[in-house]
């Protein structure tokens, strides 16, 4: 082991770009459930052209969920047995674990309400739409302040 | 040799079954595949009894005219220019397509039956689909599946993206601009009015009335009852007239179900088709393609896991 070198991260750098590109296109096809890319001439640049297709997005958006789902799992298991005791979660991790936490549990919710034996309330459907994009707003705010600031998830002990 | 199975290919077999596994082996998840047939109402269309007599169009426009639009003018300048604003506020008597204060519309096709020449008349309005990706795609849950099967469009929420319409496979919402929520929010640069189609008079079916359509037809052209019920009653009819049905499979199944003495394919090449005009054609399940992935997102994290643990024990060893 090279101890005299500070790793500032738990992560590998294939699976940071991994994290990345998954976050990046989940974010995309994500805005895409909303009628604006057309609107905003954004699906007329060549290639995004699919970003006005809506059940395109919304396939998208769930294979994204699929690759960010095993993602999490690879990531929490990896944390809590092999890496735990040599680093810990910073403040921003925790908080945006947190969001994230949120994101994919009313995600998870979205995704059993587009079945077709749901039948949420209409209140609740409501709810999870709207606490779905707040808590993705909230996650890209404080993920570009980490970016800007430097802040890891994690920090050696 | 004789076959092999390449790494890829047992990997990709071993996650598909597993997905199955997983998915099927969770309680509740086949009840949430299929919708509540027993719960959810349905109607029956006897086109061969319709005389296009349009009694039902008429008692939906006095019954839901309350509902209908009323815009501010002028409208707020839209931006950018290819915003389009629809505005049928003018042209509120149209009844030969659906609008924004149309929702029920006679549709005539000419075909022939034995020989013989006639001319058969369709009421034409929203499905009101077991699954609708109107609501379920709705960014904002304006667009609502009441538990009866019922599909409406809350007026107050709506803020007329046309979203509904897009990805209804028949394009039945219709917009109306200048009205709704989006004036009290950012006019000019989001929204565009409200989507307005049939309801199905859901108020009244609470109240255990009729719908409209259904009360003011002289030839009892409609029937409406449990989706599980309807669907036998339509397999009955079809098979008395020799006939063919409509709507029982179309987006995956619907809560309006045609029954035509002609195929379909025929009266669909007859009817006037476009905007405001739908079709009758067959309909695979919209929903189908992406809630199929759902059983993965159940295998996905038991993969990340397995992922984890295995370079555990590979760091161990």
């Amino acid at each position: 082991m090279n101890h005299g070198q500070r790793n500032t991260r738990a992560i590998s750098l294939p699976g940071r770009w991994f994290y990345l590109i998954t976050i990046f296109f989940l974010t995309l096809s994500g805005f895409g459930q909303m009628p604006i890319f057309k609107r905003y001439y954004i699906a007329d640049i060549p290639g995004l052209g699919w970003l006005a297709q809506f059940f395109v997005t919304h396939y998208i958006h769930y294979l994204g969920a699929i690759l960010f789902l095993a993602f999490a799992a690879y990531m929490i298991i990896d944390y809590l047995v092999l890496k735990r005791k040599s680093r810990q979660m910073t403040a921003t991790g925790y908080v945006r674990g947190a969001l994230l936490v949120g994101i994919l549990a009313s995600g998870i919710f979205l995704v059993i309400r587009n079945l077709a034996g749901s039948n949420f309330s209409s209140s609740f459907i409501i709810f999870l739409d709207l606490s779905h994009l707040g808590l993705v707003m909230a996650f890209l705010f404080v993920s570009l302040y980490c970016l800007i600031f430097k802040k890891h998830w994690t920090t050696e002990r | 040799m004789g076959q092999q199975i390449s790494r890829r290919l047992f990997l990709k077999g071993g996650l598909a079954a597993a997905a199955g596994v997983a998915a099927s082996s969770i309680p509740g998840t086949e009840a949430l595949a299929r919708p509540d047939e027993s719960k959810q109402l349905a109607t029956l269309i006897d086109i061969s009894k319709c005389t296009g007599c349009e009694a039902c169009v008429d008692a939906c426009s006095e019954v839901n005219s309350a509902k209908y639009p009323d815009p501010q003018k002028p409208f707020p300048k839209m931006y950018p220019n290819r915003v389009p604003v629809e505005d049928w506020s003018d042209k509120q008597d149209v009844n030969d397509r659906l609008t924004p204060y149309n929702w029920l519309y006679i549709q005539h096709a000419e075909v022939e039956i034995n020989g013989e020449e006639t001319e058969l008349t369709i009421p034409r309005r929203c499905m009101h689909c077991a699954n609708p990706p109107c609501v379920k795609l709705c960014p904002w849950g304006a667009a609502k599946q009441l538990e009866n099967g019922i599909s409406r469009i809350d007026s107050d929420l709506c803020l007329g993206g046309s979203k509904c319409k897009k990805v209804c496979p028949w394009d039945i919402p219709q917009r109306q601009t200048g009205t709704g929520l989006y004036l009290d929010l950012m006019p000019s640069m989001a929204g565009n009015g409200v989507m307005y189609k049939c309801d199905r008079c859901y108020e009244k079916v609470a109240e255990g009335e009729l719908p409209a359509c259904i009360e003011a037809c002289p030839e009892d052209v409609q029937t409406i009852g449990p989706r599980d019920e309807i669907i036998k009653k339509a397999h009955a009819l079809a098979k008395e007239i020799n006939g063919y049905i409509y709507g029982e499979n179309e987006n995956g199944g619907t809560n309006t179900i045609y029954v035509s003495p002609v195929p379909f394919e025929e009266l669909n090449k007859t009817i006037e088709k476009g905007k405001g005009k739908p079709h009758l054609e067959p309909v695979k399940d919209t929903m189908a393609q992406a809630n199929n992935l759902a059983a993965a997102m159940i295998v996905a994290p038991i993969a990340g896991i397995a992922a984890a643990v295995g370079k555990y024990y590979k760091r161990t060893r």
